[in-house]
């Protein structure tokens, strides 16, 4: 196995990995290095289409990573760790033993998905999930395409698939707009003007938008035929050719568990530094509860200064960093998950997708662990990644606790460690 | 970038270079990527390699995420369908 040690180890290039990277080869000549699984820097919001990244912001970020004396990793996934020091990866060229003096965590977030019947049909994608396979080449003109489930995502997608050449015949936001506007307009006033603005942009968009509404069904032999909706008392059915359908975002925290970082409400525990409660392991970003990419950039760039000592730096960040934080929290109180999503989900419904493990097998179970040993629910090759934050909601389980290796990895990686 | 021509299910198909495996097999119309252990049909859902939906095998190696894979010419590219 190869090994290689460096001062500075940044484990995710999304926009709080590399803020944290690009921040502290800002300060120091010690040495970064960044790993990321994926092709190309840029994270998921940033991810690139056909190669080529849009953003400017993440071009400029990207340029100074290349050019700072920052050691890249990318197509190379941490599975698991060695010792308190040292991460085990694989790469393109076999296992990488990482030594390093100081961790920045900015493992990001990934979409979060319901279960309803007929929600494991070819063509029913995540929100995010479509939007990143037409980045990735599939073209979707004239495509008749429902956009549901939650949150500001649901009408970028919207957005990118229109400019694409689909035809979006709805837009359905679970929340109940209205309700969230009384609840909250006395504690933020920024719900009812997100909800608000997203409206007004799907107007101009010309694309139908309603709040309230949400898929009960979707319906299809071998591939999707048509969702069936409901608003209120009102039910009725589209036929579609997809359907890209997202619950908003879960916090990837995986590897701050296995590490033994303090974990609450689902996300990693930091201090005003960013630091966890392991001593010179820091984490920014969406792991430390979702506040999208602004409030990414600010997390990562205090985290890269903190993890060089320039704490009177990452000090003069932190009244941005509570003003995005104010509007993430105001976000996510906008888009909070309905009860009736608890039901959608039949007996015959397939809660785990990769052991074909039906709602009515779990349902004599009182835990995920006690569920996991007799169903081998979460115990398919995404390890719960897709089905634990839906047992959370749908089951109220806690899906606490990580084994490695946290990935899949080859016979050939693991042998490589007991080689050593 | 250049086309490339790949093999989905031993049918011959052109695609534009740096798409992805998945994307070119959604393209060819094909929506059915693998069978579930219960048998039912699947393809992609997350499209950025957490959920292992999408997997397929690529020029004779079984699993491989093709949401994570990109098309080369000369790819050889089977899904659990024609089985």
């Amino acid at each position: 196995m190869n090994k290689i040690s460096t001062d500075i180890l940044v484990v995710g290039g999304g926009p709080a990995g590399m803020a944290a990277a690009v921040g502290a080869a800002s300060k120091t000549t010690a040495k970064i290095t960044i790993i990321d699984d994926n092709p190309t820097f840029g994270g998921q919001i940033w991810r690139a289409e056909l190669g080529k990244i849009k953003s400017p912001e993440a071009r400029e970020l990207i340029r100074k990573l290349t050019s700072d004396r920052i050691e890249l990793l990318n197509g190379s996934q941490i599975f698991g760790r060695a010792d308190e020091r040292t991460l085990l990866a694989e790469t393109a060229n076999g296992t990488k033993a990482i030594e390093f003096k100081k961790l920045i965590i900015a493992t990001g977030a990934r979409e979060r998905f319901l279960p309803f019947p007929g929600w494991t049909l070819p063509n029913v994608f995540g929100a995010g999930g479509l939007q990143a396979l037409v980045k990735g080449g599939l073209t979707v003109k004239n495509k008749r395409i429902v956009v549901a489930g939650t949150g500001a995502l649901l009408l970028a997608v919207a957005e990118y698939l229109k400019a694409q050449g689909a035809k979006i015949v709805l837009i359905a936001e679970q929340s109940p707009a209205l309700k969230v506007y009384k609840f909250v307009s006395n504690l933020a006033r920024h719900p009812k003007k997100i909800v608000d603005a997203i409206r007004l942009r799907a107007k101009l968009l010309n694309v139908p938008y309603l709040t309230d509404c949400y898929i009960n069904s979707a319906e299809g032999d071998k591939r999707l035929k048509a969702v069936n909706l409901r608003r209120k008392a009102k039910h009725w059915r589209i036929e579609c050719d997809y359907l890209a359908c997202g619950f908003h975002l879960v916090p990837n925290i995986q590897l701050a568990s296995l590490l033994g970082c303090h974990i609450e409400n689902k996300a990693v525990k930091v201090n005003e530094f960013q630091e966890t409660s392991l001593k010179g392991v820091y984490c920014a970003g969406e792991p430390t509860g979702i506040g999208g990419v602004e409030l990414s950039l600010i997390e990562g760039r205090i985290a890269g200064f903190a993890a060089v000592g320039e704490k009177q730096a990452a000090l003069g960040l932190f009244p941005g960093r509570k003003k995005a934080q104010n509007f993430a929290t105001a976000l996510n109180q906008a888009f909070a998950l309905r009860d009736e999503l608890k039901y959608l989900a039949d007996d015959a419904t397939l809660i785990c997708r990769c052991e074909d493990v039906e709602l009515a097998r779990l349902k004599p179970f009182d835990s995920w662990r006690s569920a996991k040993l007799q169903t081998r629910c979460g115990m398919g090759p995404c390890q719960g990644q897709i089905c634990g934050p839906a047992v959370e909601f749908v089951l109220g389980w806690k899906t606490d606790g990580v084994r490695p290796p946290i990935f899949p990895v080859s016979l050939e990686s693991l042998s490589d460690i007991c080689e050593t | 970038m250049e086309p490339v021509t790949l093999s989905i299910n031993d049918k011959a198909l052109t695609v534009p270079g740096g798409i992805t495996v998945a994307s070119a097999v959604l393209v060819s119309g094909a929506s059915f990527f693998r069978r579930s252990v219960s048998g039912s049909p699947r393809g992609p859902l997350c499209g950025i390699g957490i959920c292992f939906e999408c997997r397929l095998k690529i020029n004779g190696l079984a699993h491989r995420r093709s949401c994570q894979v990109i098309v080369e010419d000369g790819m050889k590219i089977e899904t659990d369908e024609q089985n």
